[in-house]
């Protein structure tokens, strides 16, 4: 039984070289730059989907404010480039712990709330970060903040001629996020959490201090939410709090691990592959003009799959591994 | 000796319900208690008093020499109280082995450790053969005995059985008295609080009728159920009188 549990788990992380080792090749069959943006982003997505698959899918604290720990990690990054010179990759740390501190903070008050009012309590704090965002003069305000670009640099990370740099750190993230999911779906940790999901009473009852294992889920969550925040704040060398901080950051979190399965390791990587092209798709060809076509295209492929596959895409792997162990 | 468990002078009041007043029970190491009475009788409070699920309006809980009146259930866990649930409460999305595996995690921290021992409480409890199936696959007598592995996997010093035995088939109730002996005869402490009366007045050395919150009777079992009390408040008043 074992064996086979220690096979499993060799078998995913060799899918995951195999897949990453793919993923790293791609570039040399795509030029193309409007593509190349779109394997960014749906990096990038998965990353983030993974992370925010530890809080919400594994310890089943459904959170649709994360959009706020991106935000604080573009914000952190770019506020300590512009007016101090501290280099993006410390800032980037910065902006994780920062966010990670905040994630628990938040965590203090909001993990006594259960079900929808907890989900609700990430909205509306996640709303109010946007607006003191919006309001703060230093950080440039509604206005937000340029990041002054000068050239190719990994010091500065930031890369005029080619998109290629951020496509591997996008791939990298991608990949850390996977490991760390890897890693701790089979510690301390990963049962806690999901015995938490399940019931916390019984966690309680098992010595699982459930308090405890929520903050340590959303500080993973929130630090790595945070660094792929900062990453985007370089790749588009401008932000602000919309197009960093948006109610939409948090959808499109949430919706690769809830349409590619929920909880499982490879439910957000999954999802993120299909739903990011497409929503990038869906926008070039048939939004624009007709403003909110793709919006209706998108929603219906997420009800469809929600009906269909309550499991997420992932059940149908395991469906049929099921049916093969019985035989 | 001291008691492995006492409680002393435990009051729990629900707003203006009294569930449970002045409760002074003890219970010494290796011993099989029962905890009965009729429905209503303060069993289930007094209960989650010991599991630590809340803390008593009054009075005070000692654990192997220590007041634990204050702790909450996680770290009673810790010091050696297991318990299972009345109603069920498996993790539904979880594999049987990894629900074992929860409760194996206390005292092992290396998850190769926890895994091993976590085999070993399944092969202890019957369950081995079904150690990959998922919790919500489960039959009901197979979530109850779940529960109890669940619960011994966290190596407890005393384990405290909510109603194991209610609701099953004859031949699965034996299979459970079965185990709770085994349990014991592992050195472990049980207290039980039943219903089924002629199932669990056979199993236990001592047993103690709470009624109306209040321990009514203690004793061994034979004495208890002779007792007029007992079969008043069990019966009501007309059996009683040929008592």
């Amino acid at each position: 039984m074992d064996k086979r549990f220690a096979a499993r788990r060799r078998r995913d992380l060799l899918i995951a070289a195999v897949l990453a080792g793919l993923a790293a090749l791609a570039p040399l069959f795509v030029q193309d730059v409007y593509v190349q943006n779109i394997l960014i982003l749906t990096l990038m997505y998965a990353a983030l989907s993974q992370s925010w698959n530890i809080l919400s899918g594994y310890c089943g604290q459904i959170s649709l404010g994360h959009a706020l720990y991106f935000g604080i990690g573009a914000y952190a990054t770019e506020l300590l480039y512009t007016k101090f010179g501290v280099l993006p990759w410390f800032g980037m740390l910065a902006g994780g712990v920062i966010a990670a501190v905040i994630a628990m903070g938040l965590g203090y008050p909001f993990f006594r709330l259960r079900g929808h009012y907890f989900v609700i309590a990430t909205i509306v704090i996640a709303e109010i970060g946007l607006l003191l965002f919006q309001n703060w003069e230093w950080a440039g305000a509604a206005m937000g903040i340029t990041i002054p670009v000068r050239g190719d640099s990994w010091l500065k990370f930031q890369f005029l001629r080619s998109k290629l740099p951020y496509f591997y750190f996008a791939l990298a993230l991608c990949c850390v996020a996977w490991f760390v999911t890897w890693w701790l779906e089979d510690s301390k940790w990963g049962f806690w959490w999901r015995a938490v999901k399940d019931n916390p009473e019984a966690a309680e009852s098992l010595g699982v201090v459930v308090f405890n294992s929520k903050m340590g889920a959303a500080a993973v969550s929130a630090f790595l939410v945070a660094i792929g925040g900062a990453f985007y704040a370089q790749f588009l060398a401008y932000i602000d709090p919309e197009s960093v901080m948006g109610f939409q950051f948090s959808l499109l979190m949430a919706l690769p691990a809830v349409l590619g399965g929920i909880g499982t390791l490879w439910g957000p990587v999954l999802g993120a592959a299909i739903l990011i092209p497409m929503t990038e798709l869906t926008r070039s060809y048939i939004g624009g003009s007709g403003r909110g076509v793709d919006l209706i295209v998108y929603g219906a492929l997420i009800v469809a799959i929600s009906l269909a596959l309550p499991q997420g895409l992932v059940s149908l792997f395991s469906r049929s591994k099921a049916k093969g162990a019985t035989r | 000796m001291t008691a492995l468990l006492e409680t002393r002078g435990v009051w729990q009041r629900f707003g203006g319900l009294v569930a449970n007043s002045d409760v002074s029970i003890s219970v010494g190491r290796g011993e099989i208690v029962g905890l009965i009475g009729p429905n209503g009788a303060g069993k289930s409070t007094l209960f989650n008093l010991i599991a630590g699920v809340l803390p008593p309006t009054q009075g005070s809980i000692w654990f192997d020499g220590e007041d634990v009146t204050r702790l909450p259930a996680a770290e009673r866990c810790q010091r050696g109280v297991g318990r299972t649930f009345q109603v069920v409460k498996s993790f539904e999305t979880m594999t049987v082995i990894d629900n074992v595996i929860v409760g194996a995690l206390v005292r092992n921290t290396v998850m190769r450790e926890a895994r091993r021992k976590a085999h070993e409480v399944l092969e202890f409890t019957g369950l081995a053969a079904r150690a990959d199936v998922l919790a919500s696959d489960l039959v009901p007598a197979e979530k109850r005995r779940l529960e109890v592995a669940r619960a011994l996997a966290t190596e407890p010093k005393l384990l405290l059985l909510d109603e194991v035995l209610t609701g099953l088939t004859p031949t699965e109730a034996q299979t459970g008295v079965a185990l709770v002996r085994k349990v014991r005869d592992a050195g472990i402490t049980v207290l039980m609080v039943e219903h089924v009366m002629e199932i669990v007045m056979p199993l236990v050395d001592r047993a103690i009728v709470l009624d109306l919150g209040k321990v009514l009777v203690e004793g061994k079992p034979a004495d208890v159920v002779r007792d007029p009390k007992v079969i008043k408040a069990y019966l009501g008043d007309r059996h009683a009188v040929g008592a």
